[in-house]
This record gives structure tokens, sequence and C-alpha cells, in this order.
């Protein structure tokens, strides 16, 4: 689904990914680890299109599709979803008017019929019980005024809404207490198909005790230091990220 | 910056033909015989040439304004064309056979209903092109109500109590130095009396139209609703692509008595110059509302999009006790326009409430500022004003600025201010993408939630229109 070869990526001059290589497959979920500042959040907006970062080498297919010749919103189309840690708050434009845009915008590329407000509506209400959002947040403005849990919980939806191929969720537990991340960790392993694939940036184990994946991979200074399965998250937890790195550092294993 | 940030801006002016139309206009200049030409022209009353002739005195010992935020060459009155008519074979059109086939054209062309048949549901329309009034729809029909709807200058010959009586009742001639030129030389208008208790059927229209290249629009608008009347009025304006600034400045008078409710709402789309500020209409306007009577209420909605330089501050004076007046304003420039515009909201009467709600949009190199003017008088009990500037910046080349003026002399008076500046970045560009939204269309929600509390208050179609023409402007101004 998702193959990364040497990628390197910079924002104003400043290198931050300085030569990754992961696999993703269908029906996987992959964890992304490490301490702060270590260019995991980059990665994702590298991978969404974000337009600070400038990709200085490298090279990603989605799909088989050259990623870097899509714009943000094709590869979005294409089925791209990137979870936002800080989703932007938009006053005056319905919650509910800006998913069925999403939607129909993703409908009309795949060649299906667009919903029109009543058909949305019929369609929203049940979303939202995945995600246990109340109603009221569809007619409200965009994340306008919704605590940080409740926009982690808008964007679960809008992955709900869009079905996407690969979500990539970066830090979903920040600002979560434990019973919304465990709905919303619900809701994403509901969410996640054979056909699917999942890529989880995270600081924290705690979120991958819910969405348990089948790889994780500490990333430091902007490369991958150590690729294993999910007990290394466990080991993570006990230990924190010191060892992977003095071990690289000693070993210059890379 | 990204590209994205770059192209939503650049639409060409779909409304910048020529009529080619043979006009019968007066030599370019001003003097007092230029403007006892125009008042023969109309075939005026004696007090009407004094009236103007008294504006043109003052006029010559006032100053240009210069207070505020908007720079460019200060025009040369004397180059102007004060009076240009399309030519006729009979002073009035006594039907629509007689308008020139072209000039018919024109209005097609620009989607205004000038034929009563083909015409828009329940909308009357005054037609003015350049100098002159070209027709009015619906007159028959709103008369059985006892509705005036007509030119200012078949207002003048048919009604002349009611003109003279209103006319420069709430804008004097020596108001300031734009509407003592307009006083001295306007030319065309719409007048609108709705009689005692009548409700307006029908929403009134004025489509103003410059064609002439080097002649001024000085339109006059007078609309008085009677003791609970209330009306429903549209503006609507646009002007061909030229390289040089025509000068429009036109004055507007709204009294309302007891219990009456005038709304007024304006979609200005004047030519704004190209993308380097060559050409584009100067449009210094100076619009007023009496609120003369008790729980009387006037509510100005516009929707500043065109003009190279916007001059104006819709104003309500709050007279009578328990009045009301209402401001909804959302202003954008682009490229080089430069607008200065806000209200003035003056207290007089007790009881009085004020609402400003103003939306200003800047993109491209260009600059907005927000004006505005709160009054409460020594015996404006209990009086009432809610403010909200809030400015939206794309791009960082543009800027905006926000002057509220705040004067009490009440002590029970109320009056909040709130402002807010924020800026369609790349971060919501992005989230819009990333959820498979083009930038343009991004741009368009964002600026219709933006000015949403705006667009709530113009009449359906216009709200559409307004949108519509939002995007336009916008266009390429992302990329």
């Amino acid at each position: 689904m998702l193959s990364i070869k040497n990628l390197t990526a910079s924002i104003n001059g400043t290198p931050v990914l300085k030569g990754i290589d992961l696999d993703i497959k269908a029906g996987e979920i992959h964890a992304i680890m490490g301490p702060n500042g270590s260019g995991k959040s980059t990665l994702g907006k590298v991978l969404a299109g974000h337009p600070a970062y400038e990709v200085t080498g490298g090279e990603v297919l989605f799909e088989g599709r050259d990623l870097f010749r899509m714009a943000a919103d094709e590869r979005a189309r294409a089925g791209l979803f990137m979870g936002f840690q800080h989703p932007i708050e938009v006053p005056g434009v319905s919650n509910a008017s800006f998913l069925r845009l999403a939607y129909n915008k993703k409908a009309e590329a795949e060649g299906r019929d667009e919903l029109d407000p009543l058909e949305f509506d019929d369609f929203i209400h049940e979303k939202i019980k995945l995600v246990a959002m109340r109603e009221e947040f569809l007619d409200r403005s965009l994340n306008e005024g919704f605590s940080g849990g409740e926009k982690k919980r808008n964007e679960i939806l809008q992955m709900a809404v869009l079905e996407p191929k690969l979500a990539i969720l970066d830090e979903l537990d920040s600002g979560l207490d434990i019973d919304a991340l465990r709905v919303l960790g619900d809701a994403v392993n509901r969410l996640q198909r054979a056909d699917r694939a999942l890529l989880i940036i995270t600081h924290f184990p705690r979120i991958l005790e819910t969405i348990q994946p089948d790889y994780v991979h500490v990333l430091s200074g902007g490369r991958i230091l150590k690729s294993a399965g999910k007990e290394l998250a466990l080991e993570l937890e006990e230990r924190g990220y010191d060892w992977v790195l003095e071990a690289s550092a000693a070993g210059g294993a890379r | 910056m990204s590209t994205t940030l770059n192209v939503v801006t650049s639409q060409d002016y779909k409304y910048g033909f020529v009529t080619d139309i043979e006009a019968d206009s007066v030599a370019a200049g001003l003097n007092e015989e230029v403007i006892r030409f125009i008042s023969a022209k109309k075939g005026e009353p004696d007090w009407l040439l004094e009236f103007r002739l008294k504006a043109y005195r003052h006029w010559l010992t006032l100053a240009e304004p210069d207070w505020a935020n908007v720079h460019y060459p200060r025009p040369d009155f004397q180059k102007i064309v004060y009076y240009s008519a399309p030519k006729a074979k009979t002073p009035k059109y006594a039907s629509m056979d007689e308008v020139d086939p072209e000039l018919l054209r024109t209005f097609e062309k620009l989607g205004v209903p000038i034929n009563e048949q083909a015409s828009l549901a329940g909308v009357a329309v005054d037609v003015v092109f350049d100098s002159v009034s070209v027709t009015t729809t619906y007159k028959e029909k709103l008369k059985t109500f006892g509705i005036i709807f007509c030119s200012f200058s078949e207002a003048v010959k048919e009604h002349p109590e009611l003109i003279r009586k209103y006319l420069g009742s709430v804008v004097p001639p020596a108001d300031n130095f734009y509407a003592a030129l307009n006083s001295a030389v306007f030319t065309d208008g719409s007048f609108v009396f709705i009689p005692k208790g009548v409700t307006c059927p029908m929403d009134l229209s004025t489509y103003f139209r410059i064609n002439n290249k080097d002649s001024g629009q000085f339109e006059r608008t007078l609309i008085v609703a009677e003791e609970g009347a209330s009306v429903s009025y549209l503006e609507g304006c646009t002007a061909p692509q030229f390289d040089t600034n025509q000068l429009h400045a036109a004055v507007v008078e709204l009294v309302a008595l007891d219990q009456a409710s005038i709304k007024y709402s304006t979609v200005q789309n004047w030519y704004a110059g190209d993308k380097n500020g060559v050409g584009g209409i100067f449009n210094f306007v100076t619009k007023r509302g009496l609120c003369k009577g008790k729980a009387s209420r006037i509510s100005w909605t516009q929707v500043e999009t065109g003009s190279a330089i916007t001059w104006k501050y819709p104003s309500c004076i709050l007279l009578g006790d328990e009045s009301i007046g209402e401001f909804y304003s959302v202003a954008l420039t682009n490229h080089k326009q430069q607008a200065d515009t806000g209200t003035k909201m003056v207290h007089i009467g007790k009881n009085t409430k004020s609402t400003i709600i103003s939306k200003g949009i800047s993109a491209g190199d260009s600059s907005n500022s927000y004006r505005g003017l709160v009054k409460v008088q020594p015996r404006a009990e209990g009086a009432r004003n809610f403010s909200q500037c809030d400015s939206m910046l794309i791009g960082h080349t543009c800027s905006a600025s926000t002057f509220p003026y705040i004067e009490v002399q009440n002590r029970s008076a109320r009056v909040e201010h709130e402002a807010t500046t924020s800026k369609i970045g790349e971060e919501q560009l992005f989230y819009f993408q990333q959820r498979g939204i083009p930038a343009e269309e991004a741009i368009s929600m964002i600026i219709n939630g933006f000015c949403k509390d705006v667009f709530r208050e113009l009449p359906m179609e216009f709200a559409v229109e307004a949108t519509k023409l939002l995007s336009l402007k916008l266009e390429g101004s992302v990329g």
C-alpha cells in the first residue's frame, strides 16, 4: 500500500527526515514512536503533503502511484487520511457541511453518487454513534470551541466518513482522557479492515494497548533506529527511549 | 510561501465591456454654467437650481478630505464630464420600444431585468445609465399601493413637495466635500416613498451603470417610509473597464418615521482596476439614514467588492426614542484595492439600539480599513450598541486596520466592541485539502463562514449573488 524509500525532507532548509525506509501493506497496523522532536510528526505531514516541508530526496509510492506527484487534496481523495494532532478551528463553517463537502469530493472522485443534505443527515447520524459524539456537534462551527478531546473525536468521525485506505493518526492520544481514548481506539479498530492500513504516530505507548500494532518503529533524529513487533512498545513503556538511542549510537548500527 | 496562497485572486472582471452608444454630454469641467445646464436639461424648478448653486458655492470653499486610510491621485474636477446621457429621440422613453436596443442588450448582458415579463418575480428595478434613469419597472403596480418608485428627475417633476421637504434633510449640502459636490451636480437616481402603514409588496432595486469613460456618476437616492411603513431596497452597480479612474460620488438619504422600517442592501461591484492598480472607480459615497420617528428602524447591509478606492460610511441617526440602527458589512479588497469603510451610529433618542457587524477581507497587496463611530448623546438614556469588527487576511502582502471611535455622553449607555483578526493561512488550507477539498473551494467555504452573519441579512437572491461574487473575486489568490 505504502512504500517509502530513503525519504529525506527539510523545513526552511533544515533537514528533518534523514533517510526513512518503511513498507506498509494492506491490513497492517504500524506505530511510529519516538521522543519529542524526533521527526515523527514531520513524517505524517510530508506524506499528507503539508506545504511547509520540502521533500529533498527519496521516493514514496502509494498504491503504486508516485505520492509526490499528487497535490494534497488529490492524495486525500485517493484514500490517504491524516488525523491531526491539533485540528484547526473554522468559525462559521458548520461541521456537518464540511463533512458533507469532504464526503462528496471523495465520492465524486470515485464515481459514486454524492449525498444531498437530507441523505447525508441519515448517513452521518449512523457515523456519530461510532465515536459517541453528540448530535449538537454537527451543527456547530468546525472545531470552534471544541475541547481537545472533542476535536480528536471529530477527527475520527472524519475518518469514519471518508473510510481511507491509509490513515495516519498523529498523537491521537494527546488531550484525551482514558475513557475517550478507549472509545476512539475501539472506533479506529472497527474501521480497520483487511484492505486498509494504519500508521499510528505516538509518543506514549498507552494508546497501543487499545490499537495493537503489528510493527513498532522507533524514530529519532530523522531516522528509524529500530523496528520490531508490538512487544517493543511494552519495552519502551518500561525502559523509555534512551536505551534504543544509546544502542544505536554504540553499534553505529544502521 | 506555498503556491496555494498566490493564485485564488485574478478572475477577469466580466462587466468590463463598453456599450457603443451615442451620448448627449456636456463638455468636461465644472462651473455655474454647467450646473445651470444640468438643471435646465432636467427642467427643474428654481428652488432646486438654487439648492445646487448654493451647494456648489459652498463646495468651492472646501478642501478634499485626506483623513481616510487611502492613497490615490486627487481627481481633477475640471476633467470630469458632469452630464452624460444615452441619446434618445424623445427626452423620456414612453415605452421600452423607444429605448436604444444597444442599451437593452447592455442590461441583458449584465443580467439586469428591465423587462417586466422577463424580470425576477417580485423585484421592481430603476435602471440608471451614466447620468439618467433609463426605466423603472412595476411602477404602475406599486402605484395601487400608493407607493412611489421612480427616477429622481421624475420625482422632482411629479412630487416636488416631497422632494423639497426631504432633499438634504439627512445629508445637508454642506455635510462634506463629496456630498456638496453631489448636491451641486447630481443627475439622477431613485426616489421611493412608502405611505403610512404600507408594507412594500416587493423588493425595490436600482441598478447603476457607468458607461462613459470621462463621466462621473453623481446619483441621488431618497427613500422615505412614513409611519408604520416598511420597504426593502437593493442597489447594484458595475462599470466598464478603463485604464483611467472614474469618480462615483453618490448621496443616499433615508428617512424613517414612527415605527417605519427601511432595509437597504448593496452589492457593489464597480470596476476595481487591474492587478497593478491601473484604472477603476473612485467610490466616494455619503449614505445616511435618519430614524426620525419612535421605534423606527434602518438597516444597512453592504457587500463591497469593487472600486479602486472605497470611502463610505452608511450611518444611522437614531433620533426617535427606541429606534434601531443596524450595519452589516462585508468589504473585500484584492490586488491594489483600498477600502476605508464603516459606519456611524449616533444615539440621540432614549433606549436607542445599534448593531455593527463588519467583516473585512484583504488579499493581494490591498488595504482594508474599518472606521466606525458610536456616539451616545447626553439625553440618549439607555442607549445600547454592540460592535463586532473582524478582519481576515489572505496571504501576507495585504493589510487590515480597525479605527473604532466611541464617544459616550450618557452614563446609562452600554457600548460593546469586539474585534478579531485572523489569517487564512497554510494550516487552514492544508486541513481542508487533507480532507480532499481543493484550495479554491476551501477558501470559498472559509470566507462564506466568516461572512455568514452578514449574508443572512441579505435578501435571498442577493445572498447567492454575493457568495458567488466573493469566490470570483478571490479566484487566483490561492494556488
